[in-house]
This record gives C-alpha cells, sequence and structure tokens, in this order.
C-alpha cells in the first residue's frame, strides 16, 4: 500500500514557540473585540496499561485546542476549539464575540494584562517526550519479572499497572500585548500487586518530569513486597492511633488543604482561615511549627509553569511558614480589592511540604506504636469548615510496634482533616518527590482518627 | 435482535416504537418521559467527508497488519453557563473534533488518536495503532477475542424536542439570574450558585467487519446550591437536579425560578437544625439518594473489568468475585431487589442505540430477586463468562468519552426496580418508630471492592413514630455492602419512581467520564450506623 508521509504521532508535533505565537496573532487579529486572550495547549501523550501480565490498552494521542476569550466592556465569553483552520478559528472568535454580547456585565472582570516578564523554568525532557510504545512496554516487562520474583513466596503474583508520558506546549497571549509559552513534560508510573491468595495488596507510585528519574523494576518490586506482607490482615479496633503516613499517603492529603487557601473563601467566611469576626488568618500560627507550605515554579523539585491561563506570572508563595499562615491564593480581582498580591490558584506553581530531614524508615523506627499508612483512596469532603475528609487506606497497611513493623493490618475508613492533623504532628520526613510538581515528606501522627474497618483488599 | 427493538433502531423520529421499548419503566417514569417523545428531532447522518476518513484510517490499519480495527469520529459541543447570585461567573462553548483508531494484531490493542482531519492524519494515526498493537505483544498472556456482532449500518439521536445547544443564551442566563434572585429572598442565604452544563456529542463509528453508524447524544446537567451564613456557621444545600439525556423542555420542566425560594430556604434551616446522634437508625433513603448508592455499591462492584483484575490499579477491584463463585449464587439482597442494567431508558443518560463497538443497546438483569445474576459486558470479556451465564453476547457496555481515548467497559443505567405495592415515602414514614430520612446526595466514598461506604445527604429528616420530627445536621451512613442491602426491608412502588444521575463518573487510566442515570424508588434499611460528621474529628 502506498503510504503518504502523514505526520507521525510524537511529541515533535508540539507547537513550537514561533508556531504558537503565529496562531495566537492570528486569532487576535480576527477579534474584535475591547479584549482578547488566547490560550493555546498542544498536548502529545503515550501511554500503557496492563492486568494479569497483559497490555490491556496502549495509546497515544496529539491534540492542539485553542481558547479564545473576550471581553466587551464588561462582558466577558469564551469559546474553545481544537480545529485550527481558518474558517473554525474565525467561527470560535466569532462565537466567543456572540457569546460574550449576550452574557451581562461582570463587576468584577479584570482588563486583560500587557506583556509580563517570566522565569524560565525547563521542565521539558526529551527521555519523556521520546518515551515510545517498545520503550514503555519494555519498562512493563522490567516491572512485571521484578514484581514476579519480589512476589514468589506468595505464588504467582498479579499485577496491573498504568504508565503515561506527556509532554505539552501551553502559550498565553492577549490583545494588550502579552505572550507566554512553556513546554514541559511528566511521566507517571504506578503498580499493583495482588496475592494468588487474594489477601495481599500492594501499590508504587513514581513520578517525575524525568523518564529517567523513574527505576520500572524497583516499583514492581516494591509493590510485590507489600503485597506479600500484607497477607492475612489481622483486625484491630477502629480508634485513634499514632499514624505513619508514607509520602505518597500525605500527597494524597495535603492539596486537600492547599484547595482551602482561597483567600476569598477566607475573607467571606467560608474557609477555616476565616477569622472569628470578619477577616481572615494570615499572620497566625494555624499549624505546628515545624511545617513549611509552598510553591515555587524555580524549585527543582517541582519545575511547575511560571505562568497561569491569565499570564500571571508565578512565582514563589509561601503558604505557611513554620507554621504560621503567611499568604492565601489571591485572584487577580481579589487581590485588587483587597489590596494584596495575585499568586494564582495554590497548585499552580507545585507544591511542597518542608519541615524534616529523616527517611520513611526513620520515621517508622521512632513510632512505639501506629499503624503504617501506603497510600489512600476516594477522599471525599465532609465538613469545608474543618477541611474534614473521609476516606480509606489501601495497599498495605501495617501495624508498628517498638519501631517495627509486625503485622498486616485490615484497611480503614477515616475521618480526618489535613489542616487538624498538621497540628497534631510526631514528626516529619524529608520531602520526596511524589508527582510532578510535588514535593511530600512521610509524616508520623498523633491521633489519626480511624473510624470503621474496611474488608477490602 | 427481537422485532421490539429492531422497530427501536429505525425509529429516530417515531415517537410509538420508541415507547415500546421502556418496558415497565417507562410507565414509571411518567410524565417527563411523554414530554420527551413528544416531537423529537430527526437524526443526522454523518457527513461524506467523516465517512471518507474514517474508510482511509480502516484501510491504512488493515494495510498494516491489523485482523480487527474500528474508528471513531466524534465532534462534541459542550456548553456551560454558570451564575452567582446577581451575575454571570462564565459562560464557555467548546468544540473538539478528532479521530480515534483501535486496531488489534495477533490479539493485541493498540490504540491512537489525532486531531488532524486530514487523509495523512487518519493514515498516521491507523498506522501508529498498529505500532502499539505490535509493540502490546511482548506482554501478552492471552489474545483478545471479540464476541460476534451483526453488522449494522443505522443513525439515531436522544429523544429531544429542543436542542439545548440551539436555546439562545439570553434564555439560558436569565432562568439561572431569576433562579438565584428567587433563592437570595431567603433570609441568611448569602450565596448561591447555578448552572447548565450542556452536551452534544456526534458520533460515528466504522468497524472493519461493516458497521457503520452514527449517534447523536445530548445532555443537560442543571445545578443549584444555596450557602446560608450565621455567626462562625455557615451551612449549604445543593437541590438534586438529575442530569439527563433530555433537551431543553426538561431544563424548563424543572422550573428552577419557581423553585430556588424552597430551595434555599432548607440551607437556612439547616443553620438551625439539631445536630445528629450517632447511633444506629433505620435509615429511609429517598430516590435522590439512593441513586448515588446503588451506582457505588452495586453499579461498580459488577463491572466485569474489576471483578477480573483489569481496574486493580486505580478504581480497584470487586467483591463480587470470582464470577465462577458468585453469578447465580452471591445473595446481594433480600428477595424484594431487582436491579436492571439499561441502555435503552427514556431521558437516561447513557442511552443510546449502539455502543462503542456497534452492538445494539441492551436491558438485561444484573440482580433478580436478591441474587447477582450477571455483569457489565464489552465484545471482548463474554469468552470469561459466557458457560457461566449462558448469555454470548455482549450488553453493550463499551464507551469511551471522546475521539481521544480508548473505548473500554463503562457502566449502563443501573436501576432498582419498585416493589409490588405502591408504596410512597410517606407510607414508609409512617412504618417506621425511630428512624432519619435523607434526600439529596452529599459527600460519598467507598473502599476499592466496594464494600465499606460512608455517604452523607443535603436534607436529614428525624422520624419518631411514623413521623417527621424535624430537620437534623451533619449525619452520614456507614455501612458494608451486602449487610445494607440485605437489610432493605421497604420499598416504594412504581409512582415513586425517580431517575438520578452522574455526568462525571471516572474510571479507568487514563482516567475517563461517563454519564450514567440510576432509577430507584424510597427504600429503608435496617439498623444503620449514624455518623456525626460535626464530632467525627
Amino acid at each position: 500500500m502506498a503510504q503518504s508521509p502523514g505526520p507521525s504521532l510524537s511529541s515533535s508535533q508540539l507547537l513550537t514557540r514561533e508556531q504558537a505565537k503565529a496562531l495566537a496573532d492570528r486569532v487576535l487579529a480576527m477579534s474584535k473585540a475591547d479584549q482578547t486572550r488566547v490560550v493555546i495547549v498542544s498536548t502529545w501523550s503515550g501511554n500503557t496499561r496492563f492486568a494479569d501480565a497483559s497490555i490491556t490498552t496502549s495509546g497515544g494521542v496529539t491534540d492542539t485546542s485553542l481558547t479564545v476569550i473576550v471581553a466587551i466592556g464588561r462582558r466577558q465569553a469564551s469559546s474553545s476549539t481544537n480545529v485550527l483552520d481558518e474558517a473554525a478559528l474565525k467561527r470560535t472568535v466569532d462565537l466567543a464575540i456572540q457569546l460574550a454580547r449576550l452574557s451581562p456585565e461582570d463587576p468584577e472582570l479584570m482588563p486583560e494584562l500587557g506583556p509580563q516578564t517570566y522565569q524560565t523554568v525547563n521542565a521539558f525532557v526529551e527521555s519523556t517526550a521520546d518515551l515510545d510504545p517498545e520503550a514503555r512496554a519494555s519498562a512493563v516487562r522490567r516491572t512485571i519479572t521484578a514484581a514476579t520474583a519480589a512476589g514468589k513466596p506468595a505464588g504467582q503474583i498479579f499485577t496491573a499497572g498504568y504508565l503515561e508520558a506527556n509532554a505539552r506546549a501551553t502559550a498565553v497571549a492577549t490583545s494588550g500585548g502579552l505572550f507566554a509559552y512553556h513546554r514541559s513534560t511528566d511521566t507517571d508510573y504506578s503498580v499493583t500487586a495482588r496475592t494468588p491468595d487474594g489477601t495481599g495488596s500492594g501499590w508504587a507510585r513514581a513520578g517525575a518530569r524525568d523518564w529517567n528519574a523513574i527505576d520500572a523494576a524497583s516499583i514492581g518490586r516494591i509493590a510485590a513486597q507489600k503485597a506479600v506482607a500484607s497477607r492475612n490482615p489481622q483486625t484491630i479496633e477502629p480508634g485513634l492511633y499514632t499514624a505513619v503516613l508514607e509520602p505518597q499517603a500525605v500527597n494524597d492529603l495535603i492539596p486537600l488543604l492547599a484547595n482551602a487557601l482561597a483567600a476569598r473563601s477566607a475573607d467571606e467566611g467560608r474557609s477555616p482561615f476565616s477569622k472569628t469576626g470578619g477577616g481572615n488568618r494570615i499572620g497566625e500560627k494555624v499549624i505546628d511549627e515545624r511545617v513549611t507550605l509552598y510553591s515555587d515554579p524555580m524549585d527543582r523539585g517541582m519545575l511547575a509553569p511560571p505562568f497561569d491561563v491569565q499570564g500571571l506570572p508565578v512565582g514563589r508563595t509561601v503558604w505557611i511558614e513554620k507554621g504560621v499562615l503567611r499568604n492565601l491564593a489571591y485572584t487577580r480581582f481579589w487581590a485588587q480589592k483587597q489590596g494584596a498580591r495575585p499568586t494564582g490558584a495554590p497548585l499552580a506553581g507545585g507544591l511542597a511540604l518542608t519541615g524534616g530531614t529523616k527517611s520513611t524508615e526513620e520515621i517508622i523506627a521512632g513510632c512505639t506504636r501506629g499503624i503504617l499508612v501506603t497510600h489512600f483512596f476516594y477522599i471525599r469532603s465532609l465538613d469545608p469548615r474543618t477541611v474534614l475528609q473521609t476516606g480509606l487506606t489501601r495497599d498495605g497497611t501495617f501495624l508498628i510496634e517498638n519501631g517495627k513493623i509486625t503485622r498486616s493490618l485490615k484497611n480503614f475508613r477515616w475521618n480526618e482533616s489535613p489542616l487538624l492533623m498538621l497540628n497534631r504532628l510526631e514528626d516529619i520526613g524529608r520531602p520526596e518527590p511524589t508527582e510532578a510538581g510535588r514535593m511530600m515528606p512521610a509524616l508520623r501522627v498523633r491521633d489519626f482518627n480511624f473510624t470503621s474497618l474496611s474488608d477490602a483488599v | 435482535m427481537s422485532p421490539t427493538r429492531r422497530d427501536f433502531l429505525k425509529a429516530t423520529t417515531s415517537t410509538a416504537a420508541a415507547l415500546a421499548v421502556g418496558q415497565q419503566l417507562t410507565t414509571a417514569l411518567g410524565a417527563e418521559a411523554r414530554i420527551a417523545l413528544a416531537q423529537t428531532l430527526p437524526a443526522p447522518a454523518a457527513d461524506a467527508a467523516v465517512i471518507d476518513l474514517a474508510n482511509e484510517a480502516l484501510n491504512a490499519a488493515r494495510g498494516a497488519g491489523a485482523s480487527y480495527a474500528d474508528v471513531r469520529i466524534g465532534r462534541y459541543r459542550r456548553q456551560s453557563v454558570a451564575t452567582r447570585e446577581r451575575q454571570v461567573a462564565g459562560v464557555s462553548d467548546s468544540e473538539s473534533y478528532g479521530l480515534g483508531v483501535r486496531t488489534i494484531v495477533n490479539g493485541s490493542w493498540g490504540f491512537a488518536a489525532t486531531s488532524v482531519m486530514t487523509r495523512a492524519g487518519a493514515q498516521a494515526a491507523a498506522r501508529e495503532a498498529v505500532v502499539m498493537s505490535r509493540a502490546a505483544r511482548a506482554v501478552q498472556r492471552r489474545p483478545v477475542e471479540l464476541a460476534p456482532v451483526k453488522p449494522v449500518t443505522g443513525t439515531w439521536i436522544t429523544p429531544v424536542t429542543r436542542d439545548p445547544l440551539e436555546v439562545p443564551l439570553e434564555d439560558k442566563v436569565a432562568l439561572l439570574l431569576a433562579t438565584n434572585e428567587a433563592a437570595l429572598k431567603v433570609g441568611n442565604v448569602r450565596f448561591v450558585n447555578s448552572s447548565l452544563a450542556l452536551l452534544r456529542e456526534v458520533k460515528t463509528l466504522l468497524t472493519s467487519e461493516g458497521t457503520n453508524v452514527t449517534q447523536t447524544m445530548i445532555r443537560v446537567g442543571p445545578f443549584f446550591s444555596a450557602t446560608a451564613i450565621a455567626a462562625n456557621d455557615f451551612q449549604s444545600y445543593e437541590e438534586e437536579l438529575a442530569p439527563r439525556g433530555s433537551g431543553w423542555e426538561y431544563v424548563e420542566s424543572l422550573n428552577m425560578p419557581g423553585n430556588a425560594e424552597r430551595w434555599a430556604s432548607l440551607a437556612a434551616e439547616k443553620l438551625k437544625a439539631k445536630t445528629v446522634d450517632a447511633g444506629q437508625y433505620d435509615l429511609i433513603l429517598e430516590p435522590t439518594n439512593l441513586w448515588l448508592t446503588i451506582h457505588e455499591s452495586i453499579g461498580h462492584p459488577t463491572e466485569l473489568d474489576r471483578a477480573i483484575g483489569e481496574e486493580a490499579n486505580y478504581a480497584g477491584t470487586s467483591f463480587v468475585a470470582p464470577p465462577e463463585k458468585v453469578i447465580g449464587q452471591l445473595q446481594y439482597g433480600p428477595p424484594i431487589m431487582n436491579i436492571q442494567a439499561d441502555r435503552t431508558q427514556d431521558g437516561s443518560l447513557s442511552r443510546v442505540a449502539w455502543d462503542d463497538e456497534g452492538v445494539p443497546a441492551d436491558q438485561w438483569l444484573i440482580v433478580e430477586k436478591g441474587v447477582f445474576k450477571d455483569y457489565q459486558t464489552t465484545r471482548e470479556q463474554v469468552a470469561r463468562i459466557q458457560k457461566l451465564t449462558g448469555v454470548t453476547r455482549s450488553h453493550g457496555c463499551s464507551f469511551a468519552e471522546s475521539w481521544n481515548a480508548v473505548q473500554f467497559q463503562r457502566m449502563p443505567n443501573i436501576s432498582l426496580l419498585p416493589g409490588d405495592k405502591d408504596l410512597g415515602v410517606n407510607d414508609i414514614v409512617a412504618a417506621t418508630e425511630r428512624g432519619i430520612l435523607i434526600r439529596n446526595r452529599g459527600s460519598w466514598s467507598i473502599d476499592h471492592q466496594r464494600y465499606n461506604f460512608q455517604f452523607s445527604g443535603q436534607a436529614f429528616y428525624e422520624v419518631r413514630n411514623g413521623k417527621i420530627a424535624g430537620m437534623l445536621r451533619d449525619v452520614a451512613y456507614q455501612s458494608n455492602t451486602p449487610v445494607f442491602w440485605r437489610s432493605m426491608d421497604m420499598l416504594g412502588g412504581k409512582s415513586s419512581y425517580w431517575m438520578g444521575g452522574a455526568f462525571n463518573d471516572g474510571k479507568g487510566e487514563p482516567s475517563q467520564i461517563n454519564s450514567v442515570s440510576h432509577g430507584c424508588v424510597p427504600a429503608r434499611f435496617r439498623n444503620v450506623t449514624i455518623l456525626n460528621t460535626a464530632r467525627s474529628s
């Protein structure tokens, strides 16, 4: 069959800075609105999923989408498309203008930003952008081989996992002359191992900007070791126990706290950071004085985008410094109203929790009696006033006695607040990469509220 | 295929044949279903250019060595209008168009998708899918086998009388702002959010076996919440405005402006409600709450991919496993419990004529008289349980959220069928000595094998000696799935049937969303653990 040299589906298709600028300029020129902003997101994604020693799905996707945000007076609306021919772009601009004309005035509308200065963040790594189907299948083989060997004591171990690699180029341009462009990659790999008797399950995960930072065999080995060790879990009464949370478990909880950091909710009396009688709690001690929570796109452990969808520069923001609330997340409108600095969203510049230097093993070794948690599942908010959440433990829950793991435990449901929990800290580990853009430590927390037992393995 | 179903599939504009299919549930759905069937829009056919591109991809896939290939071309239009208090918080409209190719080479799947909608783009995607299939051979214990399906040609559209995307934006904004204005009349209510999510998905599927179908799915998702503020306290109330596979006529039927003051007053009332005393109570769940419990504790555990471990690394596995030990054997609940899966139900979110493998929509029982009977399946899953169920066809549960995602097993509408006696919720309250009645969905969480769950609601009422004794707050119920369903002892009848649903049910890696409805009647559960969420920490 004659094969025309069509575009290949790879990260090489991502728009370059020049291509993105040219596309944005074309669209800006089409718009007769008072103000226009164009957001372009060009993506490549390659993924491989497996279960029971078979790849169940393997996919590759390329796409470029463009969103036009227009304002006519104080009336704003947006329209987006991934069809990038002249006619479709024109239709998208016209539709946004039509929607804006029909929209009521927005008293909170902020003018589009003019030219800005951004930090350069080198978050694009070739090893991730080049992770093709063969390389992914080969990594999966290494994982299964390591898991099978480590799982031997339990018989033929069952493994299931998911590996993905993404490359993304994002551009923002405004009629005010702003242009921002950023490229990044990320990869994430997680594996679950289950023992053939159905009583043991283990899990491991790694995520990074750079595929070379991921050890496929190690992920399989850790998941299988946890599965073997977690067989025949025993029951202990639910209640308040000291908990050792591995970095991935901390990674499940802390971002939920970040969501409570919106300044507006705090100022309007709808947040745990609202002050009794009005205003917010900036300047007050809100958690343990050893802990600092911050975002910083330039931090080597995070390498997050240096701007948000409005083109607002995102820099380092310390949310909580040594236990004291230092900043809340201000939108541009709320910042102007309150005379504060706009920050972008709390997760926009990555997120890191710091305060300790110990390894997870050392945190366990310092525990007289407690419960070790591998990670959490199905977390849902119960009460926004205290950031109280409910959820379950999963894939390796163990009893620690005198600094050693002694028994596998049945999983628990828990009702706990990441905010209140950070006031009951016994020890803090060193921040470790948990996924691209995140650095989280292991924590030892007193009186973690395990409320009921789960039969799930 | 029964004559009834064949008629149904042809019935893109006829109302009579569609009515014949809903079977026992059409009557239960009542007025809303009849509105939707009044004067429905015709089903559009695919553009010739779309069919050309799909054929280009199919040929390229076969040329590169695929033994099977399917191509989906989707054009998705999504609009959202969000308001808060007296202003519009956001209006957006998006369009996404592209092509996804799935291939089998030597029993291994591959998938690739592109938005480059040219012949070269279609060929490149097909070749890339074959590269994926070949790479997957390196890790393949069990080759894929597809259950047979008769090739089919046709078009279908969600029965709607008015396409919500064609309704002027002014009308949508006016409806929402009038809703908010009514809500703001209530003292203490300071914040109100209302919104509409509107979708139209046009999807063409061609397979190397000869299927060629084009379907247009229309869905609407209305939302309302109010927050009341008092000194050092705030309480919110969300009305359960079910998203539906319906047109604008459904949104209008909800009369949001006319009801908003009553809804908002519940947020204010919650500020003064008594905090619940934790303990064991008989629990009366209204359909506006129970639908989600069905979704989580019956819908997900009866997905066959979960039962055989394919979701182990993400959503989890299932307590309804292994198949050989549970089909026809697991006592899920009492004999009054019948659970039906149904992709033909009027107004439901997962209604289609064919799934993403070209399998005709199906209706079957998951639980019959309390006993687990069958799973949700796609073509490749049939062989896994065929000997146990005697069912040789796929139940038609293959679905992908978009052209850029691979299709896999997704939940159809799964519903609790009404009881024999035509009881309403008031009859159940009257028969209850000490209980709690819950309306609408609140916080929800369930473990990865679907045993331990904890759900909340939006409005809670104490029931004493057969009467509502006042409003409660801070309520959540926690139980174990089989224990909970086996404790069900009262069930509403046909006229209390109501269908809720979820627009964004997540599953799979990469995670995809699915829209699914759940019909049910009010029901009573004995001795359920009630927690106080304000005192829980």
